[in-house]
């Protein structure tokens, strides 16, 4: 078994009086795909949002490369974070900056790399993502689509070993969907980056083939093969593979 | 891990450690320093002992030949190591662009010509709006699909309004009352200091009553508007309306614009009532006036017709303030800092267009 990069203890997360995750255990190898999988509002975004240190949570631990960052201040938990990129659900990129400025902006803040090769390490994510031509744009400019892909290329901007992204293919055509998906599957297999998917797609699910660990009601349900999962006899993960259509007639 | 190192060797140079972003640090300097101490002819670049390799390392090898020209060396790059050759093959660079050039520089006269152009645009796309937005609002008046809907009067009447009061009312009291303080220090020398009821009178209904109140109101509210606008615009909240074939103009800006219309007027009475107080409060106080005479005075200088040109005033403020929000906030371009962008130029313009107003209406009053 290869080391986790992240693992999760008996995560309590609430919002005021409303608990989101009663103690969720989980955990994700160097270089997986880990899909994290569930209904709208079971906690999915909360989870990934507490795993990079955006929401505390009231109880629990979060180990990312073997260190507490639940228990580190901000400060000390920054060179954690930058071993990580997050690609958050539409794109979050930077309206005011161009398209290249959004990438080559972790590189410009946390390295000392010379300008020149600031710009060509972030063109080179640029073309690795299909924007080659994008550098120059303002995110005002571009599709959905390649909002996602110019997301994807600065979470990418520093080479992170694990790769979190919010819903990839919400709110895109099923092709543009497809080939997000294509994309986390070569950084993983080229790159060795653990690719961490927050979705409830379930062409998604397949396509990306990773490990699945469900979510119900604020806790882990299952973990384990998409094929498991297909075949597995807990209701909470029936309904979500097999949902039964009921006509309306 | 410890950075990327260099060490030299006859004809040879060996990189050794993580060749990453975050460790590349002075390896550049190192490897230069290195070239231009070894022996003139070709040198081999060792990559066998490299930890790790990213993106920005493979980029940096790439410009090793460009660092070894300048010191006059020629490089042989060494293959990496077999596990990172699939890496290197996926980085493996298509035509590269070639570094971000200065765009083509327009010539002064362009930059002229296409300021005047986008000046006109916008000037034409403003009167354009505020004749619009003038007759759906007067079309609101009567019943049916292009009225008010019931309860935005109301509601928009206490956000643009009310919540505006108190915030007049402690302004225009401080500024009458200033005002009575540098007036009656100047007229008691010529022993007239009982005129400065007049003065106040005169002053806060006429000029600084309206002024003051638009101001405050073009600041609270015109930049409230904007906001509201660009935000529903960039939302497409504006768009939605219009498939539900609602104008989002009539259904955005008029309850707006006939809250603004009937609360400015309406802040600024309270305002000239607020200001004399202040006025009064001084002078009788401080200056040592006589309260009896402060207001006979005072009532004697002040004609209805003081009141109502300052209220006329104040209704074409409330209206430029709407007009310059609403267009602001539509011609809104470009997310968060558009929404800034946006709110900061109706504030400023509706200021702007305070001024011109209030001086083209003082001329009027005076000539006729």
């Amino acid at each position: 078994m290869r080391e986790p990069v992240i693992r999760v203890e008996s995560l309590y997360v609430a919002y005021g009086e409303r608990p989101v995750l009663r103690g969720v255990d989980a955990c994700v190898e160097a270089g997986e795909i880990v899909a994290i999988i569930g209904n709208s509002g079971c906690g999915k975004s909360t989870l990934l949002k507490t795993i990079v240190g955006l929401v505390q949570p009231q109880a629990g631990r979060v180990e990312l490369f073997g260190q507490d960052s639940s228990a580190l201040t901000p400060a000390e938990r920054a060179p954690l974070l930058r071993r990580c990129g997050v690609m958050f659900q539409y794109g979050a990129l930077l309206n005011s900056l161009t398209v290249g400025a959004n990438v080559a902006l972790p590189l410009e803040m946390h390295t000392d790399l010379s300008p020149r090769l600031r710009v060509e390490v972030a063109q080179a994510h640029l073309e690795m993502v299909g924007l080659a031509h994008a550098y120059d744009l303002f995110p005002a400019e571009l599709s959905g689509g390649m909002r996602k892909r110019a997301a994807l290329a600065r979470a990418m901007a520093l080479d992170p070993e694990i790769l979190f992204c919010d819903e990839p293919g919400a709110g895109l055509d099923p092709v543009t969907a497809a080939e997000i998906d294509e994309l986390l599957l070569t950084v993983n297999a080229n790159l060795g980056t653990a690719v961490v998917v927050v979705t409830h797609e379930l062409l998604s699910i397949g396509r990306l083939d990773g490990r699945i660990v469900m979510l119900e009601n604020g806790t882990c349900v299952f973990s384990g093969s998409v094929a498991e999962a297909q075949a597995a006899d807990q209701p909470a993960v029936r309904r979500f593979f097999h949902p039964a259509v009921r006509s309306t007639s | 891990m410890s950075a990327a190192r260099a060490t030299a060797g006859p004809g040879r140079i060996s990189i050794c450690g993580p060749l990453s972003v975050a460790h590349l640090g002075t390896l550049a300097a190192q490897l230069s320093e290195l070239l231009r101490q070894a022996e003139p002819g070709p040198v081999a670049i060792d990559l066998e002992q490299i930890t790790a390799l990213d993106t920005a390392g493979l980029l940096f090898l790439e410009t090793l030949p460009e660092l070894a020209a300048a010191v006059d060396r020629q490089l042989v790059i060494g293959p990496v190591p077999e596990r990172f050759q699939r890496f290197q093959q996926f980085v493996a660079r298509r035509p590269r662009r070639p570094p971000a050039g200065a765009a083509p520089r327009s010539s002064r006269l362009e930059l002229l010509g296409g300021w005047v152009l986008e000046v006109y645009h916008r000037t034409a796309d403003l009167l354009l709006l505020a004749s619009d937005l003038s007759w759906s609002a007067l079309r609101a008046l009567g019943r049916g699909p292009s009225g008010i809907r019931p309860g935005a009067l109301v509601e928009q009447a206490s956000a643009l309004g009310s919540a505006a009061l108190p915030i007049v009312a402690v302004i225009l009291f401080l500024i009458g009352a200033v005002s009575v303080l540098q007036a009656a220090a100047q007229l008691r020398k010529f022993g007239a200091d009982i005129f400065v009821a007049e003065l106040l009178a005169i002053g806060i209904t006429r000029e600084l009553g309206p002024l003051m109140t638009a101001i405050i109101v073009a600041g609270r509210s015109g930049s409230a508007i904007a906001a509201e606008v660009a935000t529903m615009k960039y939302s497409e909240e504006l768009d939605a309306l219009q498939t539900m074939s609602l104008d989002p103009l009539r259904f955005v800006a008029v309850p707006k614009l006939w809250a603004m219309v009937l609360c400015v007027p309406m802040l600024t009475i309270m305002a000239d009532f607020v200001g004399i107080l202040g006025g009064l409060v001084v002078g009788v106080t401080i200056m040592g006036l006589a309260p009896e005479a402060f207001v006979e005075q005072l009532v004697d200088a002040l004609f209805l017709r003081d009141v109502a040109s300052g209220l006329i005033k104040s209704l074409s403020f409330a209206w430029a303030v709407t007009i310059v929000g609403v267009h602001q906030g539509l011609s809104f371009s470009g997310g968060a800092t558009g929404v800034g962008r946006a709110t900061t130029s109706a504030v400023v313009m509706s200021i702007a267009a305070i001024i011109v107003l209030d001086s083209f209406w003082g001329l009027l009053f005076y000539l006729g």
